[in-house]
């Protein structure tokens, strides 16, 4: 008999997960990110119910600072009829001009993404969100659920979590509870890549290598994507072959140097490093236990 | 491995690629305790699986220094400890997932803590693994936990066991230590059903056994840890059992296409086949298995597929479409094994959730046969369960449900129990066997029915359930309330809670447990009048929302009236008829409602009366008796209802 591979299991049970919370819920969403993570969310959920559309709209939770490659490919996704995309900006960040050159990385982080979608859940009253998250990303991940309660408040209590038995989802809450759920929970990044080779998924062209220009700073190379970006004294853009091993806000995401310019060049780099994935993102660095601090305060 | 896998890497990175997809998956469990170097051997196999990253490992030798117990030296077990307040501690305090792979496999490695309050994070752990890895300390030999661990594994149906004897260093790599403590094991273990055993001597520390054969231990000729993880078949039941497809979600994209979709729990399915959907009976013959990739020849267990039938028929979320020639059977009461997860303890007759496949629906529990101490297998009597406790219990399901026992079939057999009020999950349970007498009784169908009776006294039949503290007022109210019906001419009856306790109920106490028993028995009674064409005045403190809708779902709608007899705490003690809460205050009565145990008021009753003493007895009996009068109750019923 056919045994099933490492990813046609992963595959499966992503979509087993995804339809388990769409029978549980009254008004889900997919957080969207148009990272590599974002991409194989999408795909999943296109197959877990076809031939029907998502019974759920994306949610791009925007701070307006994301590369301009993202925007392009974020509008390019939303014009596949089978896709709806809602764009939230928190009003207040808009209205104050919030930048991470003026209020500093964690204030942007924190008023743009976690109040942002606080405020966007609230707004279109969602009871449900999927997300990207991987257990493997970090320490905190790993104990976290695929179903996740979050308070009224959207608050994460570590304590409060709900033991996870066989394939089994509690998608029961009290008034005012939410859920996050992550059906990449069991994927590795290399299961993630290894899956965009399998299924030929389109992602971002900052993931290529090409000559773009950037500045280093604080031992980061930052891509200096637009007007917008202050430069220091004495630093001056130069052109350098790099790419983005995760996407995030473009001042705040490190690049890494590589000529790495097809998919199958990333993934031999991806296992040729020796570096985590997130050691180009700013928001880990502060502590050791920080993106726990952050999750408790309700950032994805 | 690693190193191999790199110049693959390096040289030809298709090959690598293709090499990868074709990977199997295998979900172990390790079991030990924070001593037996459980997170030293995760921490050893991501390291030595190049999982651990510079970024990772410069912050591995700084934490190694600061917090490490190994001299300064990598402690690997920092790897693993999450989350930061259990870091602080030491120790793990719940499930994490951790991955790695190899060229052969990838493995997801559910890490468990071992000390004696977490069978709760065990058993989760354990649900979903094919293998165990169990650590024990070859400088102690097999434990009371190695036991209660090899239990737990055995309960949740994993076969494979893999028992690695661990820091071999620190005995001096002796040959005899194994043996001794493979041959405790081997005893142990086949007591409880467990014969698929591997032992591995290992030092996770040094690394011996692990990926490399060890240099210390020329005597063992056997495979290395990750060895054996990687070729270790195991054979998939599931594949070979009949197929079962519990619905997930019905897909309606259009009036053309009826899909049924969900992951497969066991067998393959191929079109054409013949199927029975349960619990309705139907029968049709599979169509299509049709995925977003196209439609497939056949599907196994495990694949999340889409299936159309041949027939129009009516199948819906928590039915399960299954072989015709081999159907699961459909039962409302089993025994099972019941794992108790919440700080709350389970009541018996108490109405919970169930959660089984893709069904919901309600249960009862009954006291347990006995529950089971993990440590030693004892079986002992119990009255209730609490958190990390197990007991076997027949359950009472609200509606049938097509199952497999849990031995046959985990996803079909597996069910978790949720709290109706907190919606939190309370516990998990195994089904062992449906039970007879489900199929045997049947409530007798008479001639003459409630409605009849009711005619014949020229009222509606209904139950006023005051609930209130002790001393708040109900009994008087209720006395009230009957006196003036009775005067009216109706036929009542009046349910105290003292009385009852004199008779019915006297075998009861005042614990949690007895007093959902106490309601329940008087819920029931109060049915059976009902029946019998009475108004019912039943008056009980009932202080717990649950069993109030326990005696609400028993009737009709429209029969229970809910009357809240709300007076404060400080007006309810002032009264103190009894002298009641003189003595709890004392000490000398334990579970007093308000005192020592709580009272959850009813969010939404049917009445609510101010029972402060603003009102009097007399006002609060005349706004029972006209709410009864505006809704009915004290009208004949139409003919024909």
């Amino acid at each position: 008999m056919s045994r099933l591979t490492h990813l046609q299991r992963l595959e499966a049970e992503s979509i087993q997960i995804f339809r388990e919370a769409v029978a549980g819920s009254e008004r889900p969403v997919l957080l969207y990110s148009m990272g590599k993570d974002s991409s194989v969310l999408l795909r999943l959920a296109l197959k877990a119910f076809y031939p029907s559309r998502p019974p759920f709209p994306l949610l791009h939770v925007d701070t307006t600072w994301k590369f301009r490659a993202m925007y392009e490919f974020r509008d390019k996704v939303a014009a596949d009829p089978a896709v709806e995309l809602i764009v939230y900006q928190n009003p207040e960040c808009v209205r104050r001009g919030v930048n991470p050159f003026d209020h500093g990385s964690a204030t942007h982080t924190d008023l743009w993404k976690t109040e942002g979608l606080k405020q966007a859940l609230d707004h279109y009253g969602f009871d449900l969100a999927f997300g990207g998250a991987r257990r493997d990303e970090e320490q905190s991940r790993a104990k976290e659920r695929v179903f996740s309660i979050r308070s009224a408040q959207h608050r994460w209590d570590p304590k409060a979590q709900r033991p996870e038995l066989w394939h089994q989802y509690n998608t029961g809450k009290q008034p005012g509870q939410s859920i996050r759920v992550f059906p990449l929970s069991n994927w590795t990044e290399r299961d993630v890549w290894q899956y965009i080779h399998r299924e030929q998924i389109e992602i971002v062209p900052l993931y290529f290598a090409a000559p773009r220009p950037v500045v280093e700073r604080d031992g980061a190379l930052i891509m200096v994507d637009d007007e917008r970006m202050r430069l220091g004294p004495g630093e001056a853009p130069e052109q350098r072959s790099v790419r983005f091993r995760t996407l995030g806000c473009y001042p705040l995401t490190g690049a890494t140097q590589s000529t790495a310019a097809t998919l199958t060049e990333i993934i031999r780099e991806m296992l040729l490093t020796t570096s985590s994935e997130r050691q180009g993102r700013a928001i880990d660095h502060d502590s050791s236990g920080s993106m726990e601090k952050k999750k408790q305060e309700g950032y994805f | 491995m690693a190193h191999a896998s790199n110049e693959l890497v390096a040289t030809d990175i298709e090959a690598y690629l293709r090499l990868h997809e074709h990977k199997s998956l295998l979900r172990f469990i390790t079991c030990g305790s924070v001593d037996d170097g459980k997170s030293t051997l995760i921490g050893r196999l991501l390291y030595d699986s190049k999982l651990v990253f510079s970024d990772h490992l410069a912050a591995l030798e700084a934490d190694s220094k600061r917090v490490g117990t190994q001299g300064g030296e990598l402690d690997f077990a920092l790897l693993v400890d999450g989350l930061a307040a259990e870091r602080e501690q030491g120790i793990t305090i719940d499930v994490a997932y951790r991955f790695f792979s190899t060229e052969r496999r990838k493995f997801i490695v559910a890490d468990t803590p071992g000390h004696e309050q977490y069978t709760r994070n065990m058993v989760t752990g354990a649900s979903t693994a094919d293998l165990a890895v169990i650590l024990v300390d070859a400088r102690k030999g097999v434990l009371t936990q190695t036991r209660r661990h090899s239990y737990l594994v055995s309960l949740l149906g994993i076969r494979h066991i893999v028992l690695a004897v661990n820091k071999l260093d620190l005995v001096g790599y002796v040959q005899d230590v194994v043996t001794a403590i493979e041959a405790d094991y081997r005893a142990f273990a086949a007591e409880i059903g467990l014969t698929d055993i591997t032992c591995i001597p290992v030092s996770a520390l040094r690394g011996d056994n692990i990926t490399e054969p060890g240099p210390n231990t020329p005597w063992y000729t056997g495979p290395t840890l990750v060895g054996h993880l990687e070729s270790v078949e195991i054979a998939d039941d599931l594949h070979t059992g009949p197929f079962r497809l519990p619905v997930q979600w019905v897909n309606r994209p259009d009036l053309d296409f009826r899909g049924f979709c969900g992951q497969i729990a066991g067998g393959a399915v191929r079109p054409g086949d013949r199927i029975r959907v349960l619990p309705s009976g139907l029968e049709s013959t599979v169509a299509r298995i049709v995925t977003a990739d196209g439609d497939l020849d056949e599907a196994v267990a495990g694949q999340s597929v889409t299936l159309t039938l041949a027939d129009e028929i009516d199948v819906s979320r928590g039915d399960v479409i299954a072989a015709a020639a081999d159907p699961p059977s459909v039962a409302d009461q089993f025994a099972c094994h019941v794992v108790w997860m919440s700080e709350e303890p389970m009541l018996p007759g108490r109405p919970y959730l169930l959660k089984l496949g893709t069904r919901s629906t309600g249960v009862t529990i009954a006291q347990p046969k006995y529950k089971v101490n993990v440590n030693t297998l004892e079986h002992t009597a119990a009255r209730t369960l609490g958190l990390n406790e197990i007991g076997v219990c027949n359950i009472n399901l609200d509606r049938p449900v097509p199952f497999d026992p849990y031995v046959q079939n985990r996803e079909m057999g597996g069910f978790i129990l949720i709290d109706r009020f907190t919606r939190a999950t309370v516990g998990a349970g195994l089904l062992d066997f449906a039970l007879r007498r489900a199929h045997n009784v049947h409530w007798q169908a008479v001639d003459v029915d409630k409605a009849a009776r009711a005619r014949r006294t020229g009222q509606r039949p209904a139950v006023v359930w005051f609930t209130g503290l002790s001393g708040a007022g109900k009994s008087t109210i209720a006395n009230l309330v009957e006196k003036r019906l009775y005067g009216e001419g109706f036929h009542t009856y009046l349910l105290d809670g003292d009385n009852l306790r004199h008779g019915l109920n006297k075998d009861l106490g005042f614990t949690d447990a007895d007093r959902v028993e106490n309601v329940r028995r008087v819920a029931e009674v109060a049915r059976l009048m009902v029946d019998a064409g009475l108004i019912v005045l039943a008056s009980f403190i009932s202080p717990f929302r649950a069993e109030r809708e326990l005696a609400r779902g028993l009737l009709s709608q429209g029969e229970f009236i809910e009357v809240h007899v709300d007076a404060p705490l400080q007006v309810a003690e002032a009264r103190d008829r009894k002298g009641l809460y003189a003595k709890a205050r004392r000490g000398e009565l334990v579970n007093f409602t308000g005192i020592d145990s709580p009272y959850e008021a009813p969010e939404t009753p049917e009445l609510h009366l101010d029972a402060s003493g603003a009102v009097s007895a007399e006002a609060c009996a005349d706004l029972v008796a006209e709410y009864l009068r505006e809704t009915g109750i004290l009208t004949p019923p139409p003919e024909g209802l």
